[in-house]
């Protein structure tokens, strides 16, 4: 239907969709409601993989439905997805199409580099988080293609998770948000993520910064040096909720603040 | 052309067959096709909450909805709480605790207290205010907003 | 049992809990929709108009015999700047309307109205204050001298000879940035034509039915008598709904040209761009205090920006004459020289909010003292003790008479009910773990309640202020009282139903209050400016005294008693001291359908009039906030907010406790959060609740409310207004106490809303100097 309906769109949540709708902004021709087609949503855990329908709601992920650390980072973001109401409709799927800068799962997805698999009347695709964020509200997805599934690698109980956001006010989407995953062993750390999200026009990993983790002691001044490598390596948007100087700020902030978070 | 499609709707009990634009949102169709006024418009961008309504009983932005997409799902609105003559809990609080001035948001509120309260009766303190972060009110400063809903629900638990 | 001084539940609340009150949203069923084209430039000249073929497309040129919005000031300093309801040859804020269009519904509205070409030549906009008062800027309106549309000086005329007594001169710069009323109901009308009659009923989303229909009938031409206007529930107002827009007339007009009933309602987005907007201040004082730290004098320079357009009726000099007038406060000095202007620039027009420019007047007052207290080596507290105003009858500076107030009780009650040293040890503790807690003080005192008495000096082309009641008792007893005030949430019906009802003995359910209705309604100002308890209420008072004498009057006459032995009591007419009464129900029907009964000069039926007009009356409170700061983020936290206020009698403490709470929070909002945001090119980036932040309940501390009562003569009710108090004396609380945290830093806050954003820059800002 996507293919032989020129200009239409997929409604799932809606959450963002039709805000675009009413203030025109988008007008889509026709709109292809896909909440009642089968087998899109629900989470399945296939060997160390955890794949996430795209129709699942982000309601869903209040709870552990996942295992181990992954489930428990997406318990504690799920809580910063809008409000209540938003997350009874709103899905995972969803909010990765839309690709907000400032969403949580974009987020996820990209610091986990998840896969996303997408359906179209020609082919299935594989697509890597790595290459999926083009920029604001820009995805690799075209115009007949649908997203239906989205693949995140489930965390061995040796990685350290941690989330911080900054918002104006509860439920609004994050100026800055940081996930920090690392894997430490005997106190040094061996394997390290950090993404940044609500800084760009895309979800980052800030590789500079996960540099100064690898190989060093999990530690408050570590943690304190990779901030400043952070810092130093984001080129920030601007907009009227914070400057670059602001959000280079938050930066560095949350990312300590990530990393205290992934040691309670 | 956008043609009208014919949708029939499960709103508080009753069967409302009615013909929209498939772009037409539930809050419009309920408002304007069934005659159920009390869900107020207060943005058309899922921010402010005065649109709130149940969807199989849990709250939702009905300004966000299209009314052809809830066929066979279950609609309540502030205008099947009160049964008979009888207020709901949550209606009696609202007016116990001065929990409304001008009343636009109230039926908002009213719903997304009913349906956070049905999923988790137990709610309260700073997760109830959370909940009730969904919602904006301009004229109460949400004080007794809060009070009445702690109310209604402790007077539901027991 | 007296009902006044009881928190009764409002009679309001169940048709609205219901969801059965009828909103302006909700009155549209028949009308076709009314939509406007408006302008997507700040400043531009209109080349030319396309609409499509056939349309129902209206402009200007359609517009025959429509006069301009002129509301006008009589002083020299005056611009008058006459508003068209729809722009003629140029746009001068962005969003101004164009055109109207009608449709079937709103849908097609907004299609038919996207269909509409507007060809602009685009000139560059002149957006802030500041560039507006540049020698070479662009001026706004052509044929004025510059871009200063109404000024005012206060001047004792001692400064000098003041000043030389002074040892610390303090000057502060301090910005308000622009504010919206963002009620959660915009704003909306419905124009119903009566084929029958030629009459148009406006249901409005207004706070002043009279006024709005004298304005309209004004500038269309028309008859009062040809427009009934009708204040339907209305969602939240906060003053946005107190100025005459342009579109409701608009809407009228093409009501009675086509002969048809039309609805326009407007979107979130069109209330953020055109809706009247507020505050957008910039002050420079001077502050004199002797060796006692005693403030002797202020000196001021005060700019408003007033947007494009005066509004109607109360001018775009109502921001910076009342910043002028009201600069002083609670605070007991005598020797003034300020200045105030209203610069004109292009954007939206203004219209007071709830509180008006006393949120900001406040906010300098009081980072005054705070600034004066760290330079004398003061506490908060004690700065303040020194200079408020402890004598009454108080004349200001600027002539303005205060009634007795408790400003220095309300600051110790405060003070002791927040526990400063507590406080204090918490504080010193917290900054030793490396976090930053603050405390802020704010006194102020609020002008409530004030009639032509008050206004009348200002010099409008329209003076508002008297409030007339008609009062009526039916032939079954129950009591119908008609009001001018227009409430809207205040629980006015309910209030004054317990002054009727304790005045006449009624159970609170005989008695009915009418308003909204200007055909049902004496001619009333309406409800703003913390008003209408004060001055309806007063009237309300006055007709029930005398209603009561008609009643006991044919109780004498019934029972053969003296008039002045009759009790009035549950319902009953009782011959004082004995067992002799009457129903009221057979009291009423005996006035009305057995008249030759009675003394031959009772006038037939029970009915009264009256009006009260006073010159006004001072609320005052004390607010202290609690916040943290933090540091890394520039984020606020309020952790604890007390309020101590005097509004005198309270009528129902419920009540007054909901208008308390709800305006502290739009002054937090306006503290931290709350920002209308223009670019350089005249363009609103606000323009959603995504980008425009009210607060929700998770930033907002639960709100301690305290009561002091000082009685006056002031009012007759003894109540004191106090719907604008909760939103005057927070923002400056709020400021304070930020800046009490970020003191360690060397941060001063001058600015609001104090985003995290400006509160980083200026720690790092600090934190380099200090270094």
């Amino acid at each position: 239907m996507l293919r032989d309906v020129e200009g239409a769109k997929v409604l799932a949540g809606g959450q963002s969709l039709v805000p675009a709708m009413n203030f025109r902004l988008t007008r889509p021709v026709a709109l292809i409601d896909i909440n009642r087609v089968p087998g899109l949503d629900g989470v399945r855990i296939d060997g160390d993989e955890a794949q996430i329908g795209a129709l699942t709601r982000h309601r869903a992920f209040e709870q552990p439905v996942v295992p181990g650390p992954l489930g428990r980072l997406m318990v504690e973001m799920a809580h910063h997805v809008g409000h209540l109401p938003i997350r009874v409709r709103g899905t995972f799927g969803g909010s990765l199409a839309h690709a907000d800068p400032a969403a949580e799962w974009c987020l996820l997805a990209r610091t986990l580099d998840a896969t996303m698999v997408t359906q179209s009347s020609e082919q299935e695709r594989r697509i890597p988080a790595s290459d999926f964020f083009s920029t604001v509200f820009t995805t690799a997805l075209e115009e007949d293609d649908l997203l239906t599934e989205v693949r995140l690698p489930l965390l061995g109980t040796g990685h350290l998770v941690g989330f911080s956001e900054f918002s104006r006010r509860v439920g609004d989407f994050a100026l800055v948000m940081i996930i920090v995953v690392a894997e430490v062993q005997e106190g040094t750390v061996t394997e390290a993520r950090i993404g940044a999200g609500g800084v760009s026009d895309i979800p980052l990993r800030l590789s500079s910064a996960e540099a100064v983790l690898r190989g060093r002691r999990w530690d408050p001044s570590v943690w304190a040096e990779a901030a400043e490598a952070g810092r130093a390596e984001v080129e920030p948007l601007e907009d009227i909720h914070g400057s670059v100087e602001y959000r280079r700020d938050l930066v560095g902030a949350l990312i300590q603040r990530a990393c205290r978070q992934a040691t309670e | 052309m956008i043609s009208s499609r014919a949708v029939t709707l499960l709103v508080n009990g009753v069967d409302y067959v009615v013909e929209v634009e498939p772009r037409k949102t539930l809050a419009d169709t309920l408002r304007e096709d069934c005659g159920l006024t009390g869900t107020h418009l207060g943005c058309e961008h899922g921010v402010c909450g005065a649109c709130t309504i149940l969807m199989d009983g849990s709250p939702v932005r009905s300004c966000l909805l299209f009314a052809v997409q809830c066929e066979g799902a279950a609609i309540e609105t502030v205008e099947g709480l009160a049964v008979g003559g009888d207020l709901h809990v949550l209606q009696q609080a609202f007016w116990d605790h001065h929990g409304l001035q001008c009343g636009f948001c109230t039926p908002g509120f009213l719903m997304l207290a009913k349906g956070a309260l049905a999923e988790d009766p137990d709610l309260t303190g700073e997760a109830l205010r959370e909940v009730l972060s969904s919602n904006l009110c301009r004229c109460t400063g949400y004080q007794n907003i809060v009070t009445a809903v702690e109310d209604a629900a402790a007077r539901m638990r027991s | 049992m007296k009902l006044v001084g009881t928190p009764i539940r409002r009679r309001e609340d169940p048709e609205l809990l219901t969801g059965r009150k009828r909103f302006i949203a909700d009155l549209t069923a028949g009308c076709q929709s009314v939509a406007f084209v408006r302008s997507p430039m700040a400043a531009a000249q209109i080349v030319g108009i396309e609409r499509p073929e056939g349309a129902s497309v209206f402009t200007a040129a359609d517009l025959t015999g429509v006069g301009s919005i002129e509301p006008i000031l009589h002083r020299p300093d005056y611009f008058r700047a006459p508003q068209p309801v729809l722009a003629v040859d140029r746009v001068i804020y962005l969003g101004e309307p164009i055109a109207a269009v009608v449709a079937d519904t709103r849908r097609e509205a907004e299609d038919l109205a996207d269909a509409v070409y507007v060809d602009l030549e685009r000139h560059d906009p002149v957006v802030t204050a500041k560039a507006a008062l540049a020698d070479n800027s662009r001026i706004v309106h052509p044929g004025a001298e510059s871009n200063v549309v109404v000024s005012g000086v206060i001047d004792t005329g001692d400064i000098d000879a003041t000043s030389e007594s002074a040892v610390e001169r303090i000057e502060l710069e301090l910005t308000c940035r622009r504010q919206s009323a963002a009620p959660i109901e915009t704003r909306g009308a419905v124009a119903r034509y009566d084929e029958e009659s030629e009459k148009v009923t406006l249901h409005a989303s207004t706070q002043m039915p009279h006024v709005l229909r004298t304005a309209i009938c004004d500038l269309l031409g028309m008859q009062e008598a040809d427009l009934r206007v009708i204040a339907p529930a209305v969602g939240g107002a906060f003053g946005q709904k107190m100025c005459l827009p342009a579109e409701y007339a608009v809407l009228v007009w093409l009501a009675r040209h086509l002969r048809r009933s039309l609805a326009w309602i407007e979107d979130r987005r069109e209330n953020f761009t055109s809706s009247f907007h507020s505050r957008d201040h910039h002050y420079r004082i001077w502050g004199s205090f002797d060796a006692d730290a005693r403030l002797v004098a202020i000196e001021g320079d005060l700019v408003a920006n007033v947007g494009a357009y005066s509004c109607y009726p109360v001018t775009w000099g109502v921001e910076p004459l009342m910043a002028m007038a009201e600069l002083p406060g609670p605070y007991d000095f005598q020797s003034y020289r300020v200045r105030a202007r209203g610069v004109s620039t292009n954007t939206c027009p203004m219209s007071p909010y709830r509180g008006v420019s006393r949120p900001v007047l406040t906010l300098a007052m009081e980072r005054m003292m705070d600034v004066a207290a760290e330079r004398f080596g003061l506490d908060p507290v004690e700065i303040r003790r020194r200079n408020l105003i402890t004598r009454f009858p108080y004349r200001s500076a600027t002539g303005i008479v205060y009634d007795e107030g408790s400003y220095v009780a309300s600051l110790e009650k405060a003070a002791e009910v927040v526990d400063v040293d507590s406080f204090r040890r918490r504080q010193a503790e917290a900054r030793e773990a490396g976090r930053f807690l603050g405390i802020g003080f704010s006194v102020f005192s609020e002008r409530t309640g004030y009639g032509t008495p008050a206004f009348a000096p200002r010099n409008m082309d329209v003076t508002p202020g008297y409030e007339t009641v008609e009062m009526a008792m039916d032939p079954s007893g129950g009591v119908e009282v008609r009001i001018g005030a227009s409430p809207h949430g205040q629980g006015l019906v309910t209030t004054l139903s317990q002054v009727v009802a304790d005045g006449l003995g009624l159970p609170l359910e005989s008695v009915r209050v009418v308003h909204g209705d200007t055909d049902r309604t004496p001619y009333g100002w309406g409800t703003f400016a913390s008003r209408s308890m004060v001055i309806s209420g007063g009237a309300t008072k006055l007709a029930a005294e005398r209603l009561r004498e008609a009643i006991v009057a044919v109780a004498g006459d019934m029972l053969e008693a003296a008039p002045e032995d009759i009790e009035l009591a549950e319902g009953r007419a009782v011959v004082r001291g004995t067992d002799r009464g009457v129903d009221i129900s057979d009291l009423a029907r005996q006035a009305y359908h057995h008249t030759p009964k009675l003394a031959p000069e009772r006038e037939p039926g029970l009915r009264a009039t009256a009006s009260y007009d006073p010159a006004g009356t001072f609320s005052n409170a004390c607010h202290v906030a609690v916040v943290e700061v933090d540091i890394e983020t520039g984020g606020v936290r309020v952790d604890r907010f007390v309020v101590v206020e005097d509004a005198g009698l309270l009528i129902n403490p419920v009540i007054v406790d909901g208008q308390i709470a709800g305006g502290v929070v739009q002054g937090i909002a306006n503290a931290l959060f709350e920002e209308v945001i223009y670019d350089d090119g005249g363009n609103i980036l606000t323009t959603t609740l995504f980008d425009y932040l009210p607060p929700t309940a998770s930033e907002i501390p639960p709100i301690e409310i305290h009561h002091l009562q000082t009685i006056t003569d002031a009012s007759l009710t003894g109540a004191k207004g106090l719907g604008e108090g909760g939103a005057i004396g927070s923002p400056a609380a709020v400021i304070n106490a930020v800046s009490d945290a970020l003191r360690p830093l060397g941060v001063q806050v001058t600015e609001m809303p104090a985003t995290p954003d400006r509160i980083r820059r200026m720690i790092r800002e600090a934190t380099k100097e200090m270094m």
